[in-house]
């Protein structure tokens, strides 16, 4: 264990900066000292790894979490989880949260004066099967106003949490729906320099997966950091 | 060599996580009447010096011996049934946490080097697009963290303090150790890129 067999750094670009003073919050709270290189060690290519035990059988249907059924326009969101080298993540927990079909969180520091749904709770969790892929059902969330300036206004969006296979993997971030025209303006989507880093946060409509009758599905693939090295195989 | 595939860009937790489902157990690693249990009482502060009340920290450790329950520790050191090394917290009002854990083992650093007993530390929070990440040691660790690989690398002392956690002087059990996170100022806390 003298060497281990430590993950890819991301691509200049690829991911945010700290410091994005358009996202007015960045100002107080991003370091100001270079962050310190850490070589990957036993500590960074381990982590949580949690699966099917953290998952009850409706939580990847936020949908059902009530006795009625939420307002808004039902759909299902899947996709696969992979690594750079373009690996499955198998086995892996997600969770999402969003706000509900008028825009509004469930959240005791959410003041915005849209209506809250008793049928609809926001939070949802799933874990994915042995080729990488996971299915959400939920409702398509609205956007909301917040207070980066005075008539600033979020893309809908539904964040995403994953642990991945260490604590070199660990990821959070929000999907996007495609076509929204808020996306032009909106500063947190926009702090990520690189343009075709920046759709990759966009989910498509998948018309394959839609349910006829029923929910239009949306395709969202996530991709982790991969192995530096891929050890040799037999 | 394959074709790297781009990876998935991070973006800020903001301020609405408590929608999420609750982690269970939250930041109790074990229960807080475990004879070696310590307290880790932290908060974390920003360029202003206010509290950072909406921010989830995450932590990650081995075990008192000195094992990551993963399966990519595959040393023959023993695991603690029970013992998972996650824990998942919310700052309050005052931007504080509370860690219910033990002190980590040892475990092996690059080459022939040994690193001190520390913690892994993530903090999510709106204003952070990607969460820093920071590890926690312990000052009354000096002769191991003297010879560890990753605060060697940090030569100022001032900011290599900023990742040691302090016993409190009162002496109660179960011990409690103060850890500040600054995000900014003059007492920065020393923030890795993993
Ligand atoms: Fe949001």
């Amino acid at each position: 264990m003298d060497r281990p067999n430590s993950y890819k750094r991301d691509e200049a670009g690829e991911q945010p900066p700290y410091l994005h003073p358009e996202y007015r919050s960045t100002v107080l709270r991003a370091p100001k000292q270079p962050l310190v290189p850490l070589p990957h060690t036993l500590s960074e290519i381990t982590g949580p790894v949690y699966g099917h035990e953290k998952v009850g059988p409706l939580d990847h249907d936020l949908t059902r979490q009530h006795d009625g059924e939420p307002l808004g326009e039902r759909i299902i969101v899947l996709g696969r989880v992979m690594d750079s080298n373009g690996r499955p993540v198998p086995d892996a927990l997600m969770e999402i949260w969003q706000a509900n079909s008028a825009g509004r969180y469930r959240h005791e520091v959410d003041n915005h004066p849209a209506p809250l749904d008793p049928n609809f709770s926001g939070g949802g969790r799933c874990v994915t099967d042995a080729g990488g892929r996971y299915r959400f059902v939920t409702i398509k969330p609205a956007a909301y106003p917040w207070g980066n300036d005075p008539n600033a206004w979020r893309p809908a969006h539904i964040h995403f949490s994953l642990f991945g296979t260490a604590f070199a993997t660990r990821l959070i971030t929000q999907m996007y729906f495609p076509g929204d025209p808020l996306l032009a303006c909106d500063a947190i989507f926009n702090s990520i320099p690189d343009a075709g880093a920046r759709h990759r946060l966009v989910c498509r409509l998948d018309l394959e997966h839609t349910e006829p009758e029923w929910a239009l599905a949306y395709e969202f693939d996530i991709v982790l950091r991969g192995r530096d090295a891929t050890p040799m195989e037999g | 060599m394959a074709t790297r595939h781009g990876t998935t860009p991070s973006q800020t937790i903001g301020p609405f996580h408590r929608i999420m489902v609750p982690w269970e157990g939250g930041a109790e690693l074990v229960a807080p009447d475990h004879p070696a249990a310590i307290h880790i009482q932290g908060c974390i502060l920003d360029g202003a010096g206010q509290p950072v009340d909406d921010s989830v920290i995450e932590i990650w450790q081995a075990n008192v011996h000195g094992r990551y329950a993963h399966a990519e520790d595959t040393r023959e050191v023993p695991l603690v049934e029970g013992f998972e090394g996650f824990g998942r917290a919310i700052t309050d009002g005052d931007g504080r946490f509370d860690i219910v854990t033990v002190k980590p083992g040892c475990v092996p650093g690059p080459g022939e080097t040994v690193q001190a007993p520390h913690i892994a530390l993530s903090v999510f929070a709106r204003g952070l697009l990607k969460q820093l990440v920071t590890r926690i040691y312990f000052a009354d660790e000096a002769a191991a963290n003297d010879q560890d690989p990753v605060l060697r690398t940090i030569t100022e002392p001032g900011r290599r303090d900023t990742l040691l956690a302090v016993p409190r002087a009162s002496g109660g059990a179960p011990p409690v150790y103060d850890f500040e996170i600054c995000l900014q100022g003059p007492r920065e806390t020393v923030f890795f890129d993993v």
